[in-house]
């Protein structure tokens, strides 16, 4: 549990009422303490149409249509739940895979970046800029702009771009531009910090298509709506295929949108034990991992007051992770406040532990996870072993061909020697 | 008189003259921790104001000049309590001083306390560019108690009613930035721009002062008349960069 969040049993239990109730995002945008709209006074208005927007299609039948058509027809849902009886045999555990990696673009990225593209068209927007780490999120909004005709900017740190390199390639052939970033961390949050700031000199025709449930409101609860759909499919598809629900369900947690995705419609079912997993990086000190939620405390970064990896200075500390993906100091305010509420748990497995999960399962399940998911793989595998017998879910957020020249640098480097 | 009050006076004093009164933005510890103080000094004898920066780490609002001269003063060492220790041991300017700074490096400082220490320090007030008014009620309450001005931004796309609000609860001056994109891109100042300052300046109480952009004397000429100050800061940041004097490139903007 982390030190810096604490909660009477009151007043998680308040939390957890108010969240189960619809309360939250509240009229100021806030989860509980979390969250709001913290933007240079410019993208004040951008906002508030993006809000106004939102509201009056989003939940539309006709937005609706045209949105799961794309869904069902172009990105292939619903993606399936598959059994890992080889995992499940050496986990001892009854495995289950929510399977995003079969999404369209490989990842479940792609579920939140065509919602947002359809949103933007109906808005009026003439350009699309995005960010991107692990190059998923810009994959997936070059993809889906390409489909919709949208010019796309997606905003890539240069440290990014080299330990994601296939990605890159894929963004500029599927019509994107990609534009490296050298300020900052050059890593994810640099390339928020330059969308932002792209965003804010062309805040009337310019469409920010924010990739994770994190930045000021509305991004947290747009983003929670457009992924809720992997959580809805894998609940929906448990009680089908069990007759029941799964005893854990578990989801790896950078900005946290596969997560988000994956626990929402999870939430209200309190005898499920929902367990996020960040990046532990290397160690436990701060530089060391991406772990927010585990050793972060409040602040206000891009848009959002959440839980962050910050100095006693208040100024933003870099993280590390094996996992670009995950490799952001902030996290969104959902998720701050279900750990608040002590409604989800929240843990992290280190960059060698997620290493010898994505192994263990390219090797017994013929499935190449993303790092990112490898770091869900580890929890849940530490779960098992404390829960022998039961069934859980794991959401396998992403496939892992993209991490290929990481895997070259360490696990294939290592067993050539 | 409160340092709000104070802030408000200068500013509108040198505006009634004719002359836009001079904002002077730098960011502490840039180019060096050092020379902090000297380059105050400097500053201050050709300004009317001082805008001081606090340097952070996504400063998102910023152009690549203060990315930069950020980057450089953290790796100084530089910190809000620095900055504060600094202005409080030193020969300070008459002229006002205001922080500006991200929300987080003053959230982490804690309100209440921040107050008290900057007035101390003998600042008048904040600039916060990723606190819009909305979410700035805690800060503006704690600054209030000590007479301390949170400083709002307005803009070319701030609507009607919202330029309003914001106007009729600010204090010190109204900050108007000119364009929408981050600072230190060189602007013309196309008469759009000058029908909206003077928008803004029918409905503040309080001096308006334009901001982005501002790098010359043809600029400072054409906002003349339309608001009672010009904010400078990329160009004054480049400036020091280049180990040129503050106070003569200030003086250069004047119009007489």
């Amino acid at each position: 549990m982390n030190a810096h969040v604490r909660f009477t049993a009151t007043e998680q239990r308040a939390l957890l009422d108010a969240e189960l109730a619809g309360q939250f995002p509240d009229a100021r945008g806030r989860f509980g303490p979390y969250g709001g709209r913290y933007v240079p006074e410019t993208l004040i208005p951008a906002l508030e149409r993006l809000e106004a927007g939102m509201r009056e299609h989003l939940h539309r039948e006709d937005f609706q249509r045209e949105y799961t058509d794309q869904l069902r027809h172009w990105v292939g849902r619903p993606t399936a739940l598959s059994h890992a009886p080889r995992l499940s045999a050496a986990w001892g555990a009854e495995v289950w895979f929510k399977r995003e990696d079969l999404a369209h673009t490989g990842a479940h990225k792609i579920n939140n970046a065509v919602g947002q593209a359809l949103l933007a068209k109906r808005l009026g927007a003439k350009r699309i800029v995005a960010e991107t780490g692990a190059g998923q999120h810009g994959v997936a909004s070059a993809a889906a702009c390409a489909r919709l005709g949208l010019p796309c900017v997606v905003y890539m740190g240069a440290i990014d771009m080299e330990r994601q390199a296939p990605n890159v390639g894929r963004m500029r052939l599927l019509g994107a531009e990609v534009v490296p970033v050298t300020g900052g961390d050059q890593t994810l949050r640099a390339a928020i910090d330059e969308a932002l700031r792209d965003w804010v000199s062309d805040p009337s025709s310019t469409f920010y298509l924010l990739g994770s449930a994190v930045g000021p409101h509305p991004y947290p609860y747009l983003v929670r709506e457009l992924q809720a759909v992997i959580g809805r499919e894998a609940r929906a598809q448990c009680i089908e295929r069990h007759g029941a629900l799964p005893d854990a369900i578990f989801a790896c947690v950078g900005g946290g949108s596969n997560s988000i995705g994956m626990f929402h419609a999870f939430v209200p079912d309190e005898q499920v034990e929902i367990i996020g997993v960040e990046a532990g990086g290397r160690g436990v000190k701060l530089g060391e991992n991406a772990a927010s939620l585990s050793y972060g405390w409040p602040g206000v970064l891009q848009g959002c007051y959440s839980l962050l990896l910050q100095d006693e200075n208040g100024q933003i500390h870099e993280t590390d992770s094996i996992s670009a993906g995950l490799d952001y100091p902030g996290v969104g305010p959902e998720h701050a406040l279900l750990l608040a509420a002590g409604r989800v748990k929240y843990e992290s497995a280190t960059d060698s532990e997620a290493l010898a999960a994505l192994q263990e399962c390219s090797r017994l399940e013929g499935i190449l996870p993303a790092l990112e998911t490898a770091h869900a793989l580890h929890g849940a595998k530490r779960w098992a072993a404390l829960n022998p017998g039961k069934r859980l879910v794991v959401c396998m957020s992403g496939r892992g061909d993209k991490d290929m020249p990481t895997l070259q640098r360490t696990i294939l480097a290592e067993s050539r020697s | 008189m409160t340092p709000a009050k104070k802030l408000a006076d200068v500013i509108r004093r040198v505006g009634d003259t004719g002359e836009p009164a001079l904002v002077a933005f730098m960011t502490a510890g840039f180019p060096s921790a050092s020379k902090f103080r000297e380059h105050l000094t400097a500053v201050a004898s050709a300004a009317d104001v001082i805008e001081i920066g606090v340097p952070f780490t996504d400063p998102m609002a910023d152009g690549m000049t203060i990315q930069r001269s950020s980057q450089a003063a953290l790796k100084q060492g530089v910190s809000l309590q620095w900055i504060l220790k600094e202005l409080g041991a030193m020969q300070r300017p008459a002229a006002p001083l205001v922080l500006m700074s991200y929300l987080n490096p003053l959230l982490q400082y804690g309100y209440e306390k921040l107050a008290e220490d900057a007035f101390k320090a003998g600042v008048c007030g904040f600039i916060v560019p990723d606190l819009p008014f909305d979410e700035g009620t805690e800060f503006r309450a704690a600054l209030a108690v000590k007479g301390l001005s949170l400083i709002q931004m307005v803009t070319p796309v701030t609507t009607p009613e919202r330029l309003a609000q914001i106007c009729s609860a600010s204090d010190g001056f109204v900050y108007a930035v000119t364009m929408t994109g981050t600072t230190g891109k060189s602007v013309t100042v196309p008469d759009t721009v000058l029908s909206y300052l003077d928008r803004v300046t029918a409905a503040s109480p309080v001096p308006v002062c334009a901001g982005f952009g501002i790098r010359s004397r043809e600029q400072v000429e054409k906002l003349k008349g339309h608001v009672a100050g010009v904010v400078v800061g990329s160009a004054l940041v480049e400036v020091l960069e280049r180990g040129e004097d503050p106070a003569l490139w200030l003086s250069q903007l004047r119009t007489r």
